[in-house]
């Protein structure tokens, strides 16, 4: 049997069978029956931490060694969530302090942004230190996300946060700032919509509608081919169809984005939508997608945007042309 | 807003990097692609079937290495990776390594009910519904005999919340994948009581955003597994209000990526060979739910458009033309791939004509790449159905699916019937075939994320599941064969359909849900 395996740090790791805190225990070994399928060659130390691990397991046995193997155990594989579940049990019955509990989460976290389990356990922490944690909750995200802008538990860990702990006060700047450093970060996009409708030092959607279009219609305006922030400019009107198709300057933002580059696929699919809606563009403004023919009906223009999406958007020539098909039908 | 134009300051941003090298990457393969000759076009294109069956069998299916230690906790998905990418192989499975794996997912079955992700760890919903899979996959009378439903039932029932979720496990996260999974493993047992279904519809809904996508969790980022995930919990169980329709068709039809052809997960990120599936699969779905997709869309008001100058209306109104009726057009793909590869009918043109488009990157003059695009274009062709006729057809077949539906899970497919109410499906399948055969095969076996990652039987298995789906693009039309135009590559490239809900193979899921009604519970 292998004895003795350098970890990470150098230093020699000891079987538990050598250890003399350990000795009263017999280790339990995984059940995978003789004929095994999808059988892993586990390492020796991976193997008997978990053969220690099923004992105590068995024993239910909540103590700090119990505590200790989790720890071992969780840094081999972090997605055992049964070790994780039984480490709450015991950082529960021990009356552990949990502010301590936020480091090994830190530790663990390093090698493994993408683990449910993690993101799980620090929800569990979180909640029953309260919100004297939110600020420190706010920050771990952060360090995630200042390697991984996109990290969707990191994400959903702070919108967590948020609704359960507070610390709105500068989301809404830090949701900006992201969007300084990449535009088309669509998670920082995502996250805006949740504090404009969420926080509730704001006064929500409807009465930030106006700024937040003023601030969408600038990013488009930096970079008009970035459909999160078309997506985005939909997204403020929710339901509320009428204004979006009644709004004579969105129209104007679409045809001026057109006026630029004839092809600009979201400026061509939002002007669609928008017309659906209801908006009625002058003659002479549809002169810009296209001078030599007359679009003098709004059907006429809605058939005419999905023919061009049909030919510069052609990835999704089907989708375009099911829209164009099902337009007279919805005519009314 | 103070960002400043990033192009104008001649610094891309990270998502704008990472998009641009992929394209790159895949423009480049696709470039070399069509400069090569008939034959080895015709190799690449290929599915390298007995490669994947040997990684399938050899290292996944037995024996694997110490790096899987991560994977400890997800052994009954390993199972069902490999079984299913097996499945849709046409494989079948030889009667020990039946048995070997009904033995083992017998140790993972928990005396309390479900599956955990090995022998003695808790049951979890997720090791549930690959473990439930993997026994449809390998059917039969002993492998379905073995999932205990009684347990099943009550596990199920406490892991469901009083909000419509499920927790994952006892004490775990709750998620969408939670009502899926549990959703789809009650379906496939013929257990899916009110108990099971209570508010599923609210869980569902409310993690739709305003992208018109899922999330994983009310407020989350629309995604394309949670919205696949989501979808299909609500087909499902026939609770489908108040899931806006046209806004998830959009986004999951913009998920498609010009020059690679492949789908991304979410907006700005790339494309991923694994949604293939996830968001590939969503097509058929809707598919299925047009006419709900149609009943929501916004009444359309034909407004006489006027001139910028007021005085010109009525000189105006007089020159409307008042026939707008739209073109009759329908598509199919263009084959000169397939016949130039197959080369019967045109000796001549083996190079096919090919433009090259501009990727469009904000403020970078990117040079011209080869695209999905452009190598596969659809075709106007034939004609769309009546769109009078096809919405009259649409309320009939949706009429049909609710009566249906009274009658209970005893039907087979009880929640999805067997008409089509829309032909061509809304995506463009043969450049997602492409992504997947080009640009995500490992010549040694396995099917990967994206050029340059290594392969795993996670994407292996996504990667064929998407390639079946689009394949198949009208699996609906029950024993309907996909016409040859359907299959990009050579004919062989054909796998075995998979059922959309569910992801198992189809008469394994026709065979399990038999067997499961003959029983009572
Ligand atoms: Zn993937």
């Amino acid at each position: 049997m292998q004895v003795g395996v350098e970890d990470d740090d150098g230093d020699r790791w000891i079987p538990f069978s050598e250890r003399s805190e350990w000795s009263d225990v017999q280790p339990v070994p995984q059940d995978d029956g003789p004929y095994p399928v999808v059988s892993i060659a586990y390492t020796s130390q991976f193997r008997e931490t978990m053969d220690y691990f099923r004992a105590v397991l068995a024993r239910d046995e909540r103590s700090d060694r119990s505590l200790e193997l989790t720890e071992e155990a969780i840094h081999m594989n972090a997605g055992n969530y049964t070790v994780w579940h039984f480490r709450r049990l015991v950082l529960e019955s021990l009356g552990k302090d949990l502010w301590k509990e936020l480091y090994f989460i830190q530790d663990v976290a390093k090698s493994n942004h993408k683990n449910y389990q993690l993101w799980h356990h620090r929800r569990w922490v979180a909640e029953k230190l309260g919100v004297a944690v939110a600020p420190e909750e706010l920050r771990f995200t952060e360090l995630v996300l200042a390697s991984d802008a996109k990290n969707y538990h990191a994400w959903s860990h702070r919108q967590w946060v948020l609704k359960a702990l507070g610390g709105w006060e500068a989301e809404l700047s830090f949701c900006s700032m992201l969007l300084q450093e990449d535009i088309y970060n669509n998670s920082a996009w995502n996250q805006r919509f949740f504090v404009i409708k969420n926080s509730p030092l704001l006064e929500g959607l409807d009465s930030m509608r106006e700024s937040e279009v003023e601030y969408c219609i600038n990013a488009i305006k930096l970079a008009p081919l970035n459909e999160s922030s078309w997506t985005y400019l939909r997204g403020l009107f929710g339901n509320d169809t009428k204004s979006l198709g009644d709004s004579q300057s969105i129209g104007q933002v679409c045809f001026e984005e057109l006026a630029r580059d004839r092809c600009c696929i979201p400026a061509l699919s939002f002007l669609l939508d928008l017309v659906c809606y209801g908006f009625q563009p002058t003659v002479d403004d549809c002169k810009i997608l296209d001078s030599s023919i007359e679009i003098l009906s709004s059907l006429q223009l809605a058939l005419y945007l999905c023919e061009r999406l049909e030919v510069v958007d052609a990835i999704r020539a089907c989708y375009w042309a099911w829209r164009r098909s099902l337009l007279p039908a919805i005519i009314k | 807003m103070a960002a400043s134009r990033s192009s104008s300051a001649g610094k891309l941003t990270t998502t704008q990097r990472h998009q641009m090298e992929l394209e790159r990457k895949v423009g480049d393969m696709l470039g070399t692609f069509v400069g090569l000759g008939r034959h080895q076009r015709s190799v690449l294109l290929e599915l390298w079937r007995e490669e994947h069956v040997e990684f399938l069998v050899q290292k996944g299916l037995r024996r694997l290495g110490a790096s899987y230690s991560v994977l400890d906790s997800s052994r009954p998905w390993l199972c069902y990776w490999s079984l299913h990418s097996l499945a849709l192989l046409g494989e079948s499975f030889n009667l020990e390594l039946g048995d070997d794996v009904i033995e083992f997912l017998e140790r993972c079955q928990d005396s309390g009910g479900g599956y955990g992700g090995g022998p003695g760890q808790m049951p979890h919903l997720a090791t549930t519904y690959a473990a439930v899979c993997a026994l449809v996959t390998l059917g039969g009378a002993k492998a379905l005999g073995s999932i205990n439903r009684e347990k099943m039932l009550q596990f199920l029932t406490r892991m469901k919340d009083s909000s419509g979720g499920f927790r994952l496990h006892e004490g775990g996260e709750m998620d969408v994948r939670g009502c899926y999974t549990a959703i789809a493993v009650a379906h496939i047992l013929g257990i899916l009581t009110p108990t099971i279904t209570y508010k599923v519809n609210e869980f569902v809904v409310s993690c739709q955003t305003y992208e018109g996508g899922i999330g994983g969790e009310p407020g989350a980022e629309a995604h394309g597994g949670y919205t696949f995930c989501g979808l299909a919990a609500l087909i499902l169980t026939n609770q489908m209000e108040g899931l806006d329709l046209p806004s998830l068709l959009k986004w999951a039809a913009k998920r498609q990526g010009k020059v690679e052809g492949g789908f991304q997960g979410r907006t700005n990120k790339l494309v991923d060979g694994c949604y293939s599936f996830w968001q590939g699969g969503i097509f058929p779905l809707i598919q299925h739910v047009i006419p709900r997709l149609v009943s929501q869309l916004p009444v359309f008001r034909n407004h006489l458009l006027h001139p910028a100058d007021e005085n010109d209306v009525l000189h105006m109104c007089c020159k409307v033309k008042t026939c707008l009726e739209s073109k009759k057009t329908g598509f199919v793909h263009d084959n000169s791939i397939n016949s130039c590869i197959s080369g019967e009918e045109d000796e001549g043109t083996s190079e096919p004509n090919i433009q090259i488009t501009r990727t469009r990157i904000e403020g970078k003059e990117s040079p011209p790449i080869m695209s999905a695009e452009t190598l596969f274009p659809l075709k106007f062709h034939g004609s769309y159905q009546n769109i009078t006729d096809a919405q009259q057809h649409s309320t009939d077949c949706f009429s049909k699916e609710d009566e249906q539906t009274k009658h209970g899970a005893a039907q087979g497919l009880s929640t999805f019937n067997q008409d089509s109410c829309f032909v061509r499906p809304f995506f463009n399948t043969q450049a997602l075939q492409a992504y997947v055969l080009i640009c995500c095969q490992v010549l040694e076996g396995g099917l990967i994320d994206k050029p340059g990652k290594p392969r795993d039987f996670y994407h292996t298995c996504y990667c064929l599941s998407g390639l079946s789906t689009a394949q198949h693009p009208t699996w609906l039309q029950a024993e309907a064969c996909p016409s040859e135009s359907d299959v990009l590559g050579p004919s062989c490239n054909l796998l075995e359909p998979t059922h959309p809900l569910c992801n198992v193979h189809f008469e394994r899921y026709l065979e399990a849900r038999s067997f499961f009604n003959d029983l009572s519970l």
